[in-house]
């Protein structure tokens, strides 16, 4: 075999295998921050970085507020509960989520907040199921260490339930009228940064 | 020797380039533009005074409404305001936008110098139309490197602060001179807005 033909081959070789690395990208798994005290921790302050995650949260505690204690005692266990059977399906999966997942619950939560919806309690109940499965699951898949994770995920999921367990009391306590509607105000954003984000993701897919 | 050498050459080059390419699994990281995301967001709506005058026009139109418009005029200028910005994100072409902006700032301070009372309806629709204009001006401007999500956040907890100073001076609306004040303010916001139309024209 010639020089020239031995580098054509070469040549080949090489762009046929750039071309299939470039096609098979493996994801990137792990986004935990280390605090440095373990994963019970890692795991929450993981929450509390992320504003896709707190955001909703806040949104359903605030809701089920706005609906009375009975809202907001079944949202302050079942959103935990969820949460934790999503991300646990979540560390046992490959696939990753997307941020429509997130941004349908800025829209929904949102929505449900500033219109200050009368919601039956097991119209509460299934909203929190889903923000739940949904939201964890993507921090399941998220985070792409299963022994870890999974300690993470308790970490985490303590965090969800002392967010509505504040969040919520404070706005079941509210009594005058001008508190309930900046309350909805707060709702209003929240379908604006929805809004937002959904010009956003439409933009990068353009 | 020398055509047993470039084939070698050829592999090394191959297996440096196959090994870059390998993209390794990322194992924690720091998340880079954050802060930097929602400040640029939250700055943006105060860094131009046609919008900041606009926003506290609405805050002050509300005061002087009352109830129920004092609180439906900032829930529905967010949403709008977004809806707005969604349509230039998405590159629906909205022309004439700096003169809508201007016609914002003329017509809230002309409603608010005449203290105007229209049914709530058409006091909600003329500010959700305005809000279309801010919002496609304003809220697609992200910074390369910067978290939508946080200059989103920004953006709209800025303009609802806004709102809140407007409505938090329109307070001194129950005194006899703080309407006054508020209809000085109201001819205020309506001279820069024709000085906004002025720019926008020339």
């Amino acid at each position: 075999m010639s020089t020239g033909v031995r580098l054509k081959s070469c040549c080949s070789m090489s762009l046929g295998s750039l071309f299939l690395m470039v096609l098979c990208p493996l994801p990137a798994e792990a986004h935990l921050n280390s605090t440095g005290m373990g994963p019970v921790y890692d795991g929450l302050l993981h929450f509390l970085q992320s504003p896709e995650d707190v955001v909703p949260v806040l949104a359903l505690a605030l809701f089920a507020g706005l609906r009375g204690t009975d809202h907001g005692r079944r949202a302050l266990f079942v959103l935990p509960s969820a949460w934790l059977l999503g991300g646990l399906l979540g560390l046992a999966s490959t696939s990753s989520g997307n941020s429509i997942l997130t941004v349908a619950s800025f829209l929904l939560l949102g929505a449900l907040v500033a219109a200050d919806a009368h919601l039956s309690l097991l119209a509460t109940t299934l909203i929190a199921v889903l923000l739940g499965l949904g939201h964890g699951y993507l921090n399941g898949a998220g985070m792409g260490q299963p022994e870890v994770g999974a300690i993470a995920l308790f970490g985490l999921v303590f965090m969800v339930f002392v967010t509505v367990a504040f969040s919520a009391a404070l706005v079941v306590r509210l009594r005058q009228p001008w508190t309930r509607i900046a309350v909805r105000v707060v709702g209003s954003w929240i379908v604006a940064m929805g809004l937002l984000m959904l010009g956003w993701n439409l933009h990068g897919k353009l | 020797m020398r055509d047993l050498r470039q084939p070698a050459v050829g592999r090394w080059v191959l297996s440096v380039v196959t090994i870059m390419l390998w993209v390794q699994t990322a194992h924690g990281h720091v998340k880079n533009g954050e802060a930097a995301g929602f400040l640029s967001g939250f700055r943006h709506p105060m860094s131009g005074l046609d919008h900041v005058l606009a926003m506290i026009a609405v805050g002050l139109w509300g005061a002087q409404l009352g109830a129920p418009a004092v609180w439906l005029l900032p829930v529905a200028f967010p949403m709008v305001m977004a809806m707005g910005g969604m349509l230039g994100l998405l590159g629906v072409p909205l022309p004439g936008i700096e003169i809508g902006i201007a016609a914002s700032a003329i017509l809230l301070g002309l409603a608010v110098l005449s203290e105007a009372r229209p049914p709530i309806a058409i006091a909600a629709t003329l500010v959700a139309l305005f809000a279309i204009f801010h919002g496609y001006a304003h809220g697609t401007e992200l910074p390369p490197g910067q978290s939508g999500l946080l200059y989103s956040m920004g953006f709209v907890i800025a303009t609802g602060c806004l709102h809140g100073v407007g409505i938090t001076i329109g307070t001194i609306h129950r005194w006899g001179w703080g309407q006054k004040l508020l209809r000085m303010a109201g001819a205020g916001v309506a001279m820069a807005g024709a000085f906004f139309m002025w720019r926008a024209f020339k």
